[in-house]
């Protein structure tokens, strides 16, 4: 699933086509192209961006600023950044341990280790939720032994860190595994013959060749679990100043027709949205500079 | 490659891997499987074929199927034009497509439905031809089309900077014109991206949640998708239900994921490309 989601470094280049007799359209048929994807791309893609600080502003300033202040949605922004430094450390320690095992050794049922690693990009975030609620909830397996034990996981903390993992799981191994296995594992070979100690070999070889892969997948992870609304909403049971996240705040106040006010909180989901895309750009920049340079070396 | 491997860590990195995959994704999955069978196989048929939640199917796939070909033709357009031509702004273009991606669901959806409803932008105008589109059908079809763009522009777009010059000028010279090198050269080496990138759209728009529940209206039998029954059933405190609902829901995914890396598989075949 994840191949729509890859960094693309492929050539930019459209002079190419657009000089060549055999390549090129007719002007007409150029403009009319052109024309009807990029009236769908601003009809699809760029006025929903733009409604949003529209919306966000429309009361001005002031009013924009105390929506943001305001504890509810302080302890939102709170609890949303605690979920994403506690799930995408996680997810990156088990991307880059299932990447290593994967890319770097032949093993059976190694095709279906990667489609399981992929199964939480095709459930429904409504299940993905459903499933701590069936494990950690009040009928559930565990359930009985963390009430006990005074402890709470749905409706709570925990629980909602849990769903975040599950959603944002497969992001930073589906990210490196096929650039380590292009990678192949001749230098890290080389550097175990030299007398490196396994870490020395990961640390010193294998990190610095996929390190841009590495922070796209982390930046794409990260997006996710400070986005995501589906599965945490089902565990979170909304409890103000509590368990709301910055995407339920937003549902709430949204849903007491102040719009404004839930406007102003999507406005920097819509910022952090905007600046992973600048963050992918300049790696896709960079890794580009880097193949250059390694194509002319 | 072979077995006889210098490099170290294999027990411990497939060791973590395989228990952290059990721990938060396989055991809690298998949940689902569990608790429905506590069901006997009519409650299960009868939970999940009320005509309330068939109703919902109707549209949480019908919807998808439309959103999912609207995209493989828009998105295949666009790719297009994006690799093709040249044309001012295309970078910011190029980057924006990933938005659908990045935006959390939730803003994706109040953003949607401020643009399509009665008083709003566009809304406004589709309404004063008869047409409303928020709290609608059509709203759900919307937001599904959003949510699936990129999948359709970024399967295409690197398979179609991955064809050869060469291929086409052969066609040019061996008296074809420009239509025909596009329908019978590279569409048919398109193809199975473009079905790729269909299938990712579909797969994701059938789950959807956040985008769409703020412009549906979430009408009973007219406008509920198949996730909001199961937020619904979870309400009533009906967890058997909701996990019957569930239960389809995972199959369904199951099926989708293994036909979309067969789908992978034929292109990278058919295009030498590894993905």
């Amino acid at each position: 699933m994840a191949a729509a989601i890859s960094l693309h470094l492929g050539p930019a280049h459209a002079e190419r086509y657009e000089s060549n007799p055999a390549t090129r359209e007719s002007n007409w048929v150029k403009w009319t192209v052109i024309g009807i994807s990029l009236s769908f791309f601003a009809l699809f893609l760029l006025l929903p961006l733009v409604v949003v600080f529209y919306e966000a502003l429309r009361k001005g300033w002031d009013a924009y600023l105390v929506a943001l202040v305001e504890p509810d949605a302080l302890s939102a922004i709170r609890l949303t950044l605690t979920a994403a430094i506690i799930a995408v450390p996680l997810n990156l320690a088990f991307g880059v341990a299932a990447a290593w095992a994967i890319a770097k050794f032949n093993f059976p049922g190694k095709s279906f280790l990667i489609t399981l690693i992929d199964l939480p990009f095709s459930v429904s975030p409504v299940v993905a939720g459903l499933i701590f609620v069936l494990v950690f909830g009040r009928t559930g397996w565990l359930g009985s032994w963390f009430i006990d034990n005074d402890m709470k996981v749905i409706f709570a903390v925990p629980g909602i860190v849990l769903a975040t993992i599950f959603v944002t799981f497969p992001f930073v191994a589906r990210e490196l595994i096929p650039l380590m296995e292009a990678q192949g594992r001749d230098e890290e070979e080389a550097s175990t013959v030299l007398g490196a100690s396994g870490w020395q070999t990961f640390w010193h070889v294998t990190i610095p060749n996929v390190k841009w892969g590495l922070l796209y997948g982390v930046i794409l992870c990260n997006a996710r679990a400070m986005g995501e609304f589906g599965a945490v909403s089902v565990v979170s049971g909304h409890i103000r100043g509590e368990t709301n996240t910055m995407p339920l705040h937003v549902e709430i106040v949204y849903s007491e027709y102040k719009f404004a006010a839930a406007f102003a909180v999507a406005s920097l989901l819509a910022i952090l949205a905007l600046l992973t895309l600048v963050i992918k750009s300049f790696i896709e920049w960079r890794a580009a500079q880097a193949a250059k340079e390694d194509s002319e070396a | 490659m072979s077995n006889r491997n210098a490099l170290p860590g294999f027990k411990l990195s497939l060791g973590y891997t395989l228990t952290w995959l059990s721990l938060i994704v396989l055991i809690p999955l298998a949940a689902v499987f569990i608790k429905s069978a506590e069901l006997t196989l009519d409650q299960f048929w009868y939970v999940v074929t009320t005509p309330r939640v068939v109703a919902s199917y109707k549209l949480t796939f019908g919807a998808s199927l439309a959103a999912a070909a609207i995209n493989a033709v828009f998105g295949l357009l666009l790719a297009w034009s994006l690799v093709r031509y040249t044309f001012p702004g295309k970078k910011i273009v190029d980057s924006l497509v990933d938005l659908p991606f990045a935006l959390p669901t939730a803003v994706a959806g109040i953003a949607l439905t401020a643009l399509w409803a009665g008083n709003g932008w566009i809304g406004s105008i589709v309404e004063s031809f008869g047409i409303k589109v928020a709290f609608t059908p059509l709203g759900v079809l919307l937001a599904l089309v959003f949510i699936g763009l990129p999948f359709v522009v970024r399967t295409v777009q690197p398979v179609l900077e991955d064809l050869q010059i060469e291929i086409e000028e052969a066609a040019a010279s061996l008296g074809a014109n420009r239509w025909q090198t596009i329908s019978k050269v590279i569409f048919p080496t398109l193809f199975p991206a473009l079905l790729t990138g269909f299938a990712l759209a579909f797969a994701r728009a059938v789950g959807e949640y956040g985008s769409v529940i703020f412009i549906a209206g979430n009408i009973p039998m007219v406008s509920e998708i198949t996730p909001l029954m199961i937020i619904t059933k979870l309400e009533q405190y009906d967890y058997r239900g909701a996990t019957a609902i569930a239960a389809v829901m995972l199959i369904v995914s199951f099926i989708l994921l293994i036909t979309i890396n067969s789908l992978q598989a034929w292109t990278a075949k058919r295009t030498g490309r590894s993905t």
